[in-house]
């Protein structure tokens, strides 16, 4: 498919600006004007909606059909929450408002919305209080690592070391990493969680904190977490929370109360707002009390009146992590979600998350290996080493599951596991689309035995089939140039 | 209102399917101590409650205000167009492309995206994006610090206070000598940042339009800091590029921005998008996401996710950045913004709010008691007046008659106490305009 680019055509336009004084000479000094105009595509407006039309329709989203992309939780995105985020009492609030003096009563509705969902994702994670500003699950590691350092900086602590298990998210220890840690990996014991031994051997003085998911990323509730929380905390370390796998708990087991001490949740995981392709996400961090004074600045507060404000004096505070108060358009639809749930819904979730989970696991277990066969949380990891033997990868079975008509699972993660293929199916799957997958993924097992060649060409049912990504590396094409392209470009 | 289809009649199949007798049998290996009581959160709502409720909010905030507030967030005009576009399920609820054979829409948009950042800024390379404009800044700061293996950063203090408060709290950990210099007369001062430049110096950040509106020719900072062996990163306002000289023809070495203004609403702070271009010898240097164009077996293009090396799935600890995501619904929503205006439509939007502005300033100036701080300047669509008066009150007055008449600087710059950054962009009628001055005179 051309690129738009390639589409243009000189002298067609879509959009036009309303023209005040645009016959006028520009009133700027002509050495800081540039000599011609971006080369941006000259369409019609039809054009381009049939060129992203056309885009769109070589994708696949929750809406189009199952997603088992383990540790993603990519479960039905509500409608309403995206009608409420484009309210243009919310869109249109410019976020400079409240810095501006008599702003904040101005913003009340805004305010109301960051404090009621910090109160919400405090009350299902048993912490003291959320900060709604980082901007993504990785951000919101980086500024619990930063919370981390500060803590340890103030109680006068010299702690340079943050532990993660081997079968962490690798964000765990980047994020780590870039607050300024250093990073050691805790093995995993037989169980497939973390291993206690070896945690004991690394625990001193420099260890700052350690960071887990929980359960972890092949959907195992580890029950040596109280033991593990209270190792870190007898060398004053903390405990951080990564919530990518939150979704297995909602109302049935809260961080804060297992010895938790940090915690980031996704809301475009646990709390339903959508992926779009690789963000927006959100990535509110929640703290016990003896952290508060920690979180990024500003807070949100309430006034003895129960109208709200946001208070900057915070001498102990990390400081800006984003430029105001988060993804807000993203808090509104996880607030809107978690209003439409209530109580009894969030615990809900998580039940039919977990035992969808299970089915998945007990369907096909038979079919594949599976390292750990015990009741599993949210999602559940196989492994492909039975049909790797036979010439068939879990990469293989993934472009397969694709012509079949479903998104794949994630495939190689967790790295503890060979051939590994993590599923996590989500609540919001009924039994009818579960079952199809996994008639699917058995038929699949069949065919690496009776013709394992006809896998291997998979997909092909998709605009193009298995891309170069060699090429891709060692020749990087990222960027159409146009007018200014050089010929090596 | 959970949103799952299956029934009690389904579930309990399921649960015999697994052998065991209820959903509770599934939680076991949660030690009974550590199990909650119940959460304190009130009852679900219905759809027709919640929007009830949440409307009932949005009345809360005062949107309405005619709006000359900017300081790098700015209320531009979004076509219809473009939210049918990116309202599209297959974008909008789809995840990262990790299967690039079902995911080519979005990877050809990012490829596209890419594409037009480079030809909007002048650079070679670009990235899928990064969270906002703010964290973009220290993306870049920390990608030229890898390149040139220094320590020393020199920022402008007319970069944008936020995006410096940003830059400070990330880096307050990691041994970096992090310097501002004192801008002079609105722009950044030559002088100052040649006494402050060393060998040691691996980045100047400087922003153009800078958070005064002040429009600057880097061309000979970047010439003075490669003399030194340093990098030149410019921060950067997209819209400005419809009509001004780009970074890459003066010199810079990372291009970063706040892709914001490029069809996204303000949204009461995000989500956002930062952008990041550079030159096509650092490619391999750049945090984030990257999608490269190349052939299927058949020899069909398509896109995938490439150079991943860098990347935390891979290196972990190594990585060049921690960032996963991009904003990629974002990315799309601006590729759209460009590709409807397009390549004039993007040059006469750029002049209308240049003009806008022009219209504003002359008018306002001939309030008595009214000056512009830097009289010596160019500006784009955005300035800085000394008033007679703390800006504050300023403010507050003009609140009452449904204005929000543009950023008091004392907040940021204690010395600027009098001064008030207005911003105007091609949303604002000449009527609107006539009302702000006509009001700022009567109240002064």
């Amino acid at each position: 498919m051309k690129l738009i680019f390639d589409k243009s055509v000189p002298g067609r336009r879509a959009v036009r600006t309303t023209d005040l004084a645009l016959g006028n000479p520009i009133p700027i000094d002509k050495k800081m004007l540039r000599d011609e105009p971006a080369d941006l595509p000259e369409l019609s407006e039809l054009d381009v909606m049939r060129h992203f039309t056309e885009l769109s329709r070589k994708n696949y989203g929750v809406d189009t059909g199952f997603y088992p992309l383990g540790s993603c939780t990519m479960k039905y995105n509500p409608k309403v929450a995206d009608l409420v985020s484009q309210f243009p009492g919310f869109a249109d609030l410019h976020p400079l408002i409240p810095q501006l003096p008599g702003g904040e009563v101005m913003v009340q509705g805004a305010l109301a919305v960051l404090k009621e969902t910090d109160r919400m994702l405090s009350e299902i994670c048993g912490m003291a209080q959320f900060t709604m500003q980082p901007l993504a699950g990785a951000h919101g590691e980086l500024t619990g690592a930063m919370i981390i350092a500060a803590y340890h900086k103030h109680k006068g602590n010299k702690k340079t070391t943050i532990l993660i298990p081997d079968s962490a998210h690798g964000t765990n220890p980047a994020s780590a990493a870039i607050a300024g840690f250093d990073v050691k990996t805790v093995p995993s014991n037989e169980d497939g969680v973390i291993d206690v031994q070896a945690l004991r051997a690394m625990m001193d003085d420099d260890v700052a904190g350690v960071m887990l998911t929980c359960p972890n990323t092949l959907g195992l509730f580890n029950h040596h977490i109280k033991h593990i929380a209270d190792l870190v905390h007898s060398v004053d370390g903390l405990m951080y929370y990564d919530g990518a796998n939150l979704n297995a708990l909602l109302g049935h087991c809260r961080p804060g109360e297992i010895g938790f001490d940090i915690v980031h949740v996704n809301l475009h995981k646990t709390f339903g707002t959508p992926h779009g392709g690789g963000g927006p996400g959100s990535g509110p961090v929640g703290v016990v009390e003896r952290l508060v004074d920690f979180l990024p600045t500003s807070v949100v507060c309430a006034h003895d009146d129960g109208s709200y404000y946001l208070d900057y004096d915070r001498p102990r505070s990390i400081g800006y992590v984003a430029p105001f108060y988060g993804n807000f358009a993203i808090i509104l639809r996880a607030y809107t979600y978690m209003l439409l749930l209530g109580a009894e819904g969030l615990t809900r979730v998580s039940e039919n998350a977990v035992l969808n989970a299970n089915y998945i696991m007990t369907k096909l277990k038979d079919y594949y290996d599976l390292p750990f066969d015990k009741i599993c949380m949210h999602e559940c990891v196989f492994s492909a080493s039975r049909q790797a033997a036979d010439g068939v990868r879990a990469i293989n079975i993934a472009k397969a599951l694709i012509d079949r008509g479903f998104h794949p699972m994630t495939v190689y993660f967790p790295l503890t596991v060979p051939e590994a293929m993590m599923i996590e199916p989500t609540e919001t799957e009924s039994k009818e689309t579960i079952d199809t997958f996994i008639e699917a993924m058995i038929e699949i097992a069949q065919q690496v035995k009776e013709s394992p060649e006809k896998l291997l060409a998979c997909p092909t049912t998709t605009p193009v089939g298995q891309l170069d990504e060699t090429l891709a590396a060692r020749k990087p094409n990222v960027a159409s140039l146009g007018q200014s392209e050089c010929p090596d470009a | 209102m959970p949103f799952i289809a299956n029934t009690d009649q389904q579930r309990q199949e399921m649960l015999a399917a697994i052998g065991v007798d209820k959903v509770e049998d599934l939680f076991a290996n949660i030690p009974p101590e550590l199990r909650c009581k119940g959460l304190d959160i009130p009852p679900g709502l219905t759809e027709q409650e919640v929007r009830k409720r949440m409307a009932d909010l949005a009345e809360h905030n005062s949107s309405g205000l005619i709006n000359f507030l900017g300081g790098g967030f700015y209320d531009h005009f979004i076509p219809a167009a473009l939210n049918t576009i990116v309202s599209r399920s297959e974008f909008y609820t789809a995840y990262t492309p990790y299967q690039p054979e079902i995911s080519q829409g979005t990877l050809q948009a990012i490829y596209e995206y890419q594409s037009a950042i480079c030809r909007l800024t002048g650079m070679e390379a670009a990235n899928a994006s990064l969270y906002d404009g703010g964290t973009a800044v220290y993306e870049a700061i920390m990608m030229a610090l890898r390149i040139t293996k220094r320590s020393k950063v020199l920022v402008d203090d007319s970069v944008s206070p936020i995006y410096r408060k940003m830059v400070k709290s990330y880096t307050s950990n990691l041994g970096i000598d992090l310097m501002e210099t004192a801008s002079r007369e609105g722009l950044p001062d030559r002088n100052a940042i040649a006494d402050q430049i060393d060998d040691d110096t691996a980045a100047v950040i400087v922003q153009n339009p800078n958070f005064f509106g002040c429009i600057d020719d880097v061309t000979d900072l970047a010439e003075m800091v490669h003399a030194r062996g340093g990098l030149l990163i410019v921060s950067c306002y997209p819209i400005s590029l419809g009509l001004l000289k780009t970074p890459g023809e003066m010199n810079a070495d990372i291009v970063v921005g706040e892709g914001q203004s490029l069809g996204m609403s303000v949204s009461f702070g995000g989500p956002y998008l930062g952008f990041m271009a550079t030159r096509k010898k650092y490619l391999r240097k750049m945090p984030g996401r990257v999608v490269g164009r190349t052939v299927d077996a058949k020899g069909r293009d398509g896109f995938v996710l490439t150079l991943q090396a860098r990347e935390q799935h891979i290196r972990r600890e190594k990585a060049t950045s921690n960032i996963c995501t991009n904003q990629g619904l974002c990315a799309l929503t601006s590729l759209v913004y460009m590709s409807l205006l397009g390549k004039h439509g993007l040059a006469e939007l750029s002049g209308v709010c240049a003009h806008k502005a022009d219209y504003a300033r002359e008018l306002m100036l001939k309030i008595p008691g009214v000056t512009i701080r830097f009289p010596e300047r160019w500006y784009f669509n955005e300035f800085v007046l000394n008033l007679p008066m703390a800006a504050d009150k300023v403010i507050r007055g003009l609140f009452n008659r449904g204005l929000a008449a543009g950023f008091p600087l004392g907040r940021y710059f204690p010395e600027m106490n009098n001064c008030l950054l207005v911003a105007v962009t091609e949303n604002r009628t000449k009527e609107e305009i006539d009302f702000l001055a006509h009001s700022l005179e009567v109240i002064l």
